[in-house]
């Protein structure tokens, strides 16, 4: 059983500008295990950043405490801090070479030459630099900047590494295959990291868990699937993959863990898994577009007019216009299934055990 | 063979571009021969009549610089004020600028107006702000004298105090400049693999600012050998190269001797620009970043703090000592001799001194627009437009910025004196000869700003422009002039201030019916009228800062959230 390594309590971090105070990290508390890689995951401005440089130290949280190992480290300078962070822009010494930047932390170390000379070529190797290290920064592209950056922070061989939207400044192409490298190394030499990103399809990919921050606060903290199936909120549920909301009522609690809710004068049995209603709640039934077959038009059920059809190849998109709204449906191996055209009357149907329920909240669009 | 032919294809295809636009083709060809003859000219009349005496060519001059005291001495003498109010400058600029970027002393607004306030005032205002405190009848002499016995003022001591008081400001605005724009995620890296505070700054801040250190230092070294004000007032039998040139010329007649020696001055100043332009500058890792994080380490420990703050405070005590006698003394009857408190030195002032001011403030209104704007226009030239020679007429545009004053102040006389085939007017002792002057003295500082913001804008907005039918001229006026105007703006407060602070070259074509106010100020401290010298500078200082107020409420009604009016290009 791993143990907790990481603990994050109650991290408050408020700023002072002037005349107005930010709450950019709100109570958060996070345990990340041995060899974990934890990332926290949202939109700008939630204070996820904020979060990891006060594990770096180079922020001092307003209340709140971090352990590593057992050992609280909330006080200590970053300097002293066993962390090391891989920053957004990669923050390259321009007036080293690239042997020289990545064994500078080691030279800090008073560590003996011979190891240094070992320990950062083995570096090289590993992330795939061979060659490159009598070269300046200037001179090499961005995603061999970022190896550096990576192979810099890895030599130190930290309790923690820190990863701040690594990824950003690369194109597309080179972001998907450089990320699995990263998870790929992260779980051979089993460092236990934190990351952050703003994509989703990035945590999702790397992470062992994902913290979903909004506002400063923690939404949720679980596991990919957990995060897509079973989202605590309207938040999560809108903010990870594509979403449909439909206004609806609890019926009745049913033994083992089910219920019974009423959408759009429909009945549905439901499994609950992280929440807990009471007959009358008011709630929003989430359904994601791949979890839903669509048949003509038939009684008891959830019925709609389809208003676009957008052929994508591998699957079809379905815009269907329900009481409430638009209702975006896929049918994936169209060439397969009945096709409907547009004004078509048809009736939505989600897949067994693919819904889940939310506590109502005013949509926000 | 095939490299040249191509070359030459470059050039004329350029050129039809260009002709294409007469307004343009005009413009270049005039701006080619303004530079010719306001800059190139003059300072070639100067080094003609170090070499040809009476008629023939004549090395003697050259050779005896060596073997010559009055050649060797002043030489000798302005590098080692140079140097040592280089090192010294940079050094106290350095500190303030740490100060002001990396601590979280308090007042940051306030130590930053003072590092800068001695830029705007005239050049030799501090020299007499120095005789006033520690002069013969200075106010702090007697004590002064009880700690370090008898001294005097006047001298090499006395110039690199006045000196480095009036020149650190120009290292602090480069260095400020240079340690904001370092990113700060370098240093937190560094941090974050273990390096303490010191390590920090010896192996990471420490290399990327050098180039900036040395260019400050440069900078400075600059201003140092081309000071003419201060070392009028206080150099004592400590000779100068500035003093010496204008003393031979004015005083003895000497013209070769004269030129002689401002070519001596031209040397260093000109291998000094050069270095800083074409070598330091090139070699800077500093590159403005886009997302500013403004997240630079905050917390330090006292015994870093202590001494960088005492410097500080230091410092601008000085600065309030120095200006604040100037203040004191501006309303005593009679410096040294009658302690009363009095308004009439600045009733004087206006009455003598009326003509004075009205002069100055008309020729600095006249010039300052003319080269706020040509100097838009030529960064405009030199950045976006490609033509043959556009390097050259760059070199040439910025020359004035290292020609020392004086230099050019005797190139003036002796080049507009006659008539010539290059220019067939005679303005020597008209106003249209210090117009000219101050424009092309003040020019680079507006060709460097407008540079620097037209850096900043994306080329293919003016593109647009031009694919959307718009000619060069259109495209300037109604795209690219908008979008530089803060810079604009900022070029113009800084021509303005040093238009109306100008002495080192102006002296030499100032004349009966047009004279300045700086050069009474000048009259004044020769004739030891201390407490008058005192009031007119505070008016000049007050003009200058009333004009550069209106500036920044133009800036920033214009400019949307930028910076306030720079003082250094």
């Amino acid at each position: 059983m791993k143990q907790d390594y990481l603990t994050l309590e109650n991290l408050v971090k408020i700023f002072e500008t002037g005349k107005n105070s930010l709450k950019a990290v709100d109570n958060v508390s996070v345990k990340v295990k041995e060899g974990e890689l934890v990332t926290l995951l949202g939109p700008s401005g939630c204070g996820k950043t904020t979060t990891l440089r006060m594990i770096a130290g180079f922020e001092i949280p307003t209340s709140g405490k971090i352990f590593i190992d057992g050992k609280e480290i909330s006080s200590i300078p970053p300097n002293q801090r066993p962390t090391t962070m891989v920053f957004q822009n990669y923050a390259l010494f321009p007036h080293m070479t690239v042997f020289e930047n990545i064994s500078y932390g080691l030279k800090i170390r008073k560590e003996p030459l011979r190891n240094i000379k070992k320990k950062t070529e083995k570096i090289i190797n590993l992330v795939g630099l061979e060659g490159l290290s009598k070269r300046s920064p200037a001179h090499l592209s961005g995603g061999q900047q970022q190896r550096v950056s990576l192979a810099r922070s890895l030599v130190m061989e930290p309790k923690v590494l820190l990863l701040d939207e690594p990824l950003s400044n690369l194109d597309a192409k080179l972001r998907i295959s450089t990320r699995l490298e990263i998870r790929k190394l992260q779980q051979r030499i089993g460092i236990t990291s934190v990351y952050v990103t703003h994509d989703q399809e990035e945590a999702m990919t790397l992470s062992d868990r994902v913290v979903i921050m909004n506002e400063g606060k923690i939404q949720q903290l679980g596991t990919p699937q957990e995060i897509y199936a079973y989202p605590t909120n309207y938040f999560v549920a809108d903010f990870i993959g594509k979403a449909n909301f439909l206004n609806g009522k609890v019926l009745r609690v049913l033994p083992s863990k089910k219920l019974e809710i009423e959408v759009n004068g429909c009945k549905f049995a439901i499994g609950l898994h992280n929440r807990f209603f009471k007959e009358n709640d008011k709630i929003l039934l989430l359904m994601r577009p791949e979890s839903v077959d669509l048949f003509p038009k038939k009684p008891q059920s959830i019925v709609g007019v389809i208003q676009q059809i957008i052929y994508l190849g591998s699957h079809l998109v379905y815009e269907i216009k329900v009481n409430e709204g638009i209702v975006t449906v896929e049918i994936s191996n169209p060439l397969s299934q009945k096709s409907y055209s547009i004004g078509e009357e048809v009736s939505l149907c989600p897949k067994e055990d693919s819904l889940h329920v939310l506590p109502y909240e005013e949509i926000r669009k | 063979m095939n490299k040249i032919k191509r070359r030459a294809n470059e050039i004329v295809g350029n050129l039809r571009l260009i002709w294409k636009e007469p307004f343009l083709f005009i413009s270049i060809v005039a701006i080619f021969y303004f530079l010719t003859v306001f800059v190139a000219f003059p300072i070639f009349q100067v080094f003609k009549n170090s070499i040809i005496i009476k008629g023939h060519l004549d090395f003697s001059n050259y050779l005896a610089i060596f073997s010559k005291k009055y050649y060797f001495q002043p030489f000798f003498n302005s590098m080692i004020l140079g140097i040592s109010t280089a090192t010294i400058g940079t050094l106290v600029g350095f500190v303030f600028a740490y100060a002001l970027t990396r601590t979280p002393i308090p007042f940051k607004h306030f130590f930053r107006v003072t590092a800068t306030f001695p830029i705007i005032s005239p050049p030799f205002v501090v020299a007499l702000a120095a005789i006033l405190l520690f002069g013969r009848t200075g106010v702090l002499t007697p004590y002064l004298s009880k700690i370090i016995g008898k001294y005097s003022i006047y001298g090499l001591g006395g110039l690199i105090i006045v000196e480095t008081i009036a020149y650190s400001p120009t290292a602090f605005l480069t260095l400020f400049g240079i340690l904001q724009a370092v990113d700060p995620a370098l240093e937190e890296a560094s941090m974050d693999l273990g390096a303490s505070r010191a390590k920090v700054f010896s192996t990471v801040t420490l290399p990327l600012t050098t180039p900036g250190i040395a260019s400050a230092w440069l900078l400075v070294f600059i201003q140092s050998m081309a000071d003419f004000g201060n070392p009028m007032v206080i150099s004592g039998n400590f000779r100068v190269l500035s003093v010496q040139a204008f003393l031979q010329i004015t005083g003895m007649y000497d013209l070769p001797r004269g030129s002689t020696l401002a070519i001596l001055l031209l040397l260093p100043t000109l291998i000094a620009f050069f270095v800083q332009k074409y070598w330091v500058s090139r070699k800077s890792y500093v590159t403005v970043t886009g997302k500013p994080t403004g997240a630079t380490i905050k917390q330090l420990e006292w015994y870093i703090k202590a001494p960088v703050y005492f410097c500080c405070i230091f410092f601008t005590a000085m600065v309030f000592l120095f200006y604040g006698m100037i203040v004191y003394g501006s309303f005593q009857t009679l410096w040294g001799v009658n302690a009363a408190i009095t308004l009439q030195n600045y009733i004087e002032t206006f009455q003598v001194g009326k003509d004075y001011l009205m002069d100055s403030l008309t020729l600095s209104t006249i010039a300052t627009p003319i080269t706020g704007i040509l100097g838009m226009f030529l960064a405009f030239l030199i950045i976006r437009k490609k033509f043959i020679g556009r390097g050259l007429m760059e070199f040439v545009s910025m020359l004035t910025f290292a020609v020392p004053g004086t230099v050019v102040g005797i190139g003036y006389i002796i080049a507009f004196n006659v008539r010539s085939t290059l220019f067939p007017f005679v303005i020597t002792g008209t106003a249209w000869i210090i117009i000219t002057l101050l424009i092309f003295r003040n020019m680079p500082v507006g060709i460097r700003s407008g540079i620097a913001a037209l850096q900043q804008i994306d080329p293919s907005i003016e593109e647009a422009s031009t694919d959307l039918g718009a000619d060069s001229n259109t495209t300037f006026r109604k795209i690219t002039l908008p979008m530089i105007a803060p810079a604009f703006f900022s070029g113009l407060a800084y021509s303005f201030v040093k238009a109306m602070t100008a002495i080192s070259a102006v002296i030499f074509v100032v004349s009966g019916k047009w004279n300045l106010i700086t050069i009474a100020v000048l009259g004044f401290v020769d004739n030891a009228q201390y407490a008058q010298a005192a009031a007119m500078s505070l008016i000049l200082i007050s003009i200058v800062l009333v004009a550069l107020g209106v500036i920044q409420l133009v800036v920033n009604r214009v400019g949307k959230g930028t910076r306030s009016v720079s003082l250094v290009g």
